[in-house]
């Protein structure tokens, strides 16, 4: 019997690279709150990739004669599960590890008070926050919204 | 409503960030966390080298200083949205 050339399994690359990418622009797009309060975007590449995965494998399996594979797809495969295992740690673990803050102020509570600077070095209180006028209106702003955030370090 | 965000930055660097942003409102900047740990929102060692940084939290103060509104989230990637603040800020007196 003639060795006939065994095609080129392109589905287990294609599957492998959209894992890998589906995983590599989680912080592109966290950049965008459609995106990153739920990843859809990088889920549909991590299923869209374990799907020609599968399909790849299937064929380097199910039909060896006509497809090549069999090892680039179980490296490959794998390959892919551990990146979807690092997706998962990350999106559903470790983003979740945040501190109780139970003594976070409530709400009926009145916010402590503080003195920080502000870009230019300028000491800025709460108290000069709530009642200095807003330079728009040249009123006194009908409150102050605090927003802490992980900043750049 | 005044907006000001509040980060363990030091001052130059929220400057840099408030310019490239064009972010008009009040950045403050808290090094040692100090106020970060007054309002209970320390997230130990949590920062690039592991720095004591803040978890995200927001805030939403009247005009006598007493909280109205509070989003501490669950999952640091998601934070509050502006349409939320905003919404929150209407129904202040």
């Amino acid at each position: 019997m003639a060795i006939t050339e065994r095609r080129w399994n392109w589905h287990l690359w294609a599957g492998f690279l959209f894992c890998l990418a589906g995983f590599a622009t989680l912080p592109l797009f966290a950049r965008f709150p459609v995106t990153r309060d739920v990843p859809w975007v990088n889920f549909l590449f991590l299923v869209a990739g374990l799907a020609l995965l599968v399909l790849g494998l299937r064929r380097a399996f199910g039909q060896p004669e006509q497809y090549r594979g069999k090892i680039a797809g179980s490296i490959l495969g794998t390959l892919s599960l551990l990146v979807l295992g690092a997706f998962c740690f990350i999106v559903f673990y470790q983003t979740r590890q945040l501190p109780a803050s139970g003594g976070a102020p409530r709400i009926g509570q009145t916010a402590p008070e503080f003195v920080l600077p502000d870009t230019d070095n300028h000491p800025v209180s709460l108290s000069a926050l709530l009642s200095s006028p807003l330079s728009q209106t040249r009123t006194s702003p009908k409150g102050v919204l605090l927003v802490f955030y992980r900043g750049y370090w | 409503m005044r907006p000001v965000a509040i980060s363990v930055d030091a001052p130059e660097v929220s400057r840099d960030l408030r310019r490239k942003a064009g972010y008009t409102y009040t950045f403050l900047s808290d090094p040692k966390a100090e106020v970060i740990r007054r309002y209970d929102l320390l997230h130990a060692g949590a920062g690039m080298n592991g720095q004591d940084i803040a978890r995200p939290a927001e805030f939403l103060l009247d005009a006598s200083g007493v909280v109205r509104w509070v989003n501490l989230t669950e999952d640091y990637r998601v934070r509050a949205r502006p349409e939320q603040m905003i919404e929150a800020a209407k129904a202040l007196p």
